[in-house]
């Protein structure tokens, strides 16, 4: 069963994968893409204070960077 | 995940304020020779904060930023940060409420503080203030590879973190596709006031049943350990990110995170009730040494027209059995060629780890492991907030940012016995968050 599951898991990686190849813009098609609040770490800084903050009041941390570590906040 | 590359050559071009170096390329363009690559060389891009997070009668923290970020030609990028914050106020002992004043010895041992009947035990003495500095370099390495290195440190009085982090990312089918790897080690130290408590040890608290000072002291003693105590943490990242086409951009990330060693809060304690729920002793709480997380992470940015629009995702689950669901959202709004506003929403839902528990009833085998500290507990929380900012005709930016967060703990189906059904033992928590941000 466990065997079945993986090797779906990695068709599907594949199938998505060779999506990719599909998907994407030209160069010269950057415009909208190239603006700076359309970077995935566009306004790092709220970014961080809203990790500490949430770090600090929930159980959970991380998903967009990493998890581990940083203070004994409370 | 993402190294900082986006190879943005509209904005490397924009931060050129050399214009000789910048006649020097284009004389060096025209003429077909190589470039000169302190043309590349963009100034330095400084982003600071303050932010100020204030709970109704709990913590209030001031948190001041400031980053720094420069390109030294050929995305040799180099980013530091440090942040300073200091953090007062009231925070939840894990201790139950009850119909009665209780009185409570202060982690440290020195004094003691009352709690009246039917008030939430807050305990008012946290004091503290934190420094961190973080540094990065992230470059090319070769064949569309870029790699990246930082070290993380972080201070406060009881606390110290150090950390190291190493990435590669790929690009393929003309940087419409970057996959990533990276590896975080951490390692923290602590070494709280007063010492960490013993497990399960009972807080002493002095009524009058010692013949003097020492007496005391000696009982206190007896449920702390002296020495510090430590854990390592060891993250792993693996991400895609991908353009879908000429207005959206997505990102997966699937991030292990693995740590060993001390994990106990050690200023929470947990109520021992009989069954009439009134407390008979608290006794200090105690977490397993090993943790062991997984993280899914999806994140989408869509241009609009005049705006973009940022919705992420967020699953985790960990071997104390934590879940976690996290919707956030961002929707920013040009209103003009200079100014936006960004209402903010985000929602978030854990169950409660396998080891929590509200109180410990009288009579009953002590567990393994326990905590009544609430952020492990079942709960929701969610934030909505309004950003505004403004570009100013140097190029600077001003912003500011005011948001309302709420944490509505749960009861994740523990029978209440006796006086506790009439007992709020999941208060609401309330916070307002504001921060003015400058970048230049």
């Amino acid at each position: 069963m466990l065997k079945k599951v993986r090797i779906m898991l990695v068709f599907i990686l594949f199938a998505y994968l060779a999506g990719c190849a599909n998907l994407g813009v030209k160069p010269w098609e950057r415009d909208l893409l190239a603006k700076d609040e359309m970077a995935l770490d566009a306004e790092g800084n709220d970014l961080g204070l809203d990790d500490h903050i949430y770090f600090s009041k929930e159980a959970t941390s991380g998903g967009r960077a990493f998890a581990g570590g940083g203070c004994g906040c409370n | 995940m993402q190294l900082t590359s986006q190879s943005n050559l509209t904005k490397q071009t924009k931060k050129i304020t050399n214009v000789n170096s910048a006649l020097a390329a284009a004389t060096c363009a025209l003429l077909g020779s190589a470039s000169v690559v302190q043309a590349e060389e963009s100034v330095w891009e400084m982003d600071t904060a303050l932010l100020y997070y204030g709970e109704t009668d709990r913590v209030t923290a001031v948190e001041g930023v400031f980053s720094a970020k420069k390109d030294f030609g050929d995305e040799h990028v180099f980013s530091g940060k440090l942040v300073l914050d200091t953090l007062t106020g009231a925070s939840a002992t894990g201790a139950v409420s009850q119909p009665n004043a209780q009185t409570f010895t202060r982690p440290s041992g020195k004094g003691q503080y009352e709690i009246n009947g039917g008030d939430v035990p807050l305990d008012d003495t946290f004091k503290d203030t934190r420094l961190q500095l973080e540094a990065q370099w992230t470059q090319p390495l070769w064949d569309d590879m870029r790699g990246s290195a930082g070290v993380h440190f972080s201070k406060e009085y009881d606390y110290l973190s150090v950390a190291v982090n190493g990435s590669l990312a790929r690009d393929f089918n003309q940087k419409n596709t970057t996959i990533s790897a990276g590896v975080s080690l951490a390692f923290d130290t602590i070494d709280p006031e007063g010492g960490r408590p013993v497990a399960f040890s009972e807080m002493v608290v002095n009524q009058g049943q010692f013949a003097n000072d020492q007496a005391y002291q000696v009982a206190f003693d007896a449920t702390r350990q002296k020495d510090s105590d430590d854990k390592n943490t060891i993250d792993l990242m693996f991400g895609v990110t991908q353009v879908i086409n000429r207005r959206m951009l997505m990102q997966f990330n699937y991030g292990y995170s693995t740590s060993d060693g001390y994990h106990t809060d050690p200023f929470k304690v947990l109520s021992i009730v009989n069954d009439q729920g009134v407390t008979q002793s608290l006794v200090h709480e105690d977490r397993p040494t090993e943790r062991t997380r997984h993280s899914f992470y999806w994140q989408t940015k869509y241009a609009l027209d005049s705006g973009v629009a940022d919705i992420s995702y967020r699953y985790a689950t960990d071997d104390w059995d934590i879940n976690s669901h996290t919707i956030d959202s961002r929707l920013r709004f040009n209103i003009s060629d200079n100014t936006y506003i960004q209402p903010h929403f985000r929602y978030y839902q854990q169950g409660a780890a396998e080891f929590y528990q509200p109180f410990l009833m009288e009579g009953s085998m002590l567990p393994t492991f326990a905590s009544a500290d609430y952020r492990l507990g079942e709960m929701t929380a969610y934030t909505v907030g309004l950003k505004y900012g403004m570009k100013m005709p140097s190029g600077n930016e001003w912003a500011f940012r005011l948001e309302y967060y709420q944490q509505d703990p749960k009861n994740a189906g523990f029978d209440e016995p006796g006086v506790l059904q009439q007992l709020d033992l999941y208060p609401s928590v309330k916070a307002v968050i504001a921060q003015i941000s400058y970048s230049f």
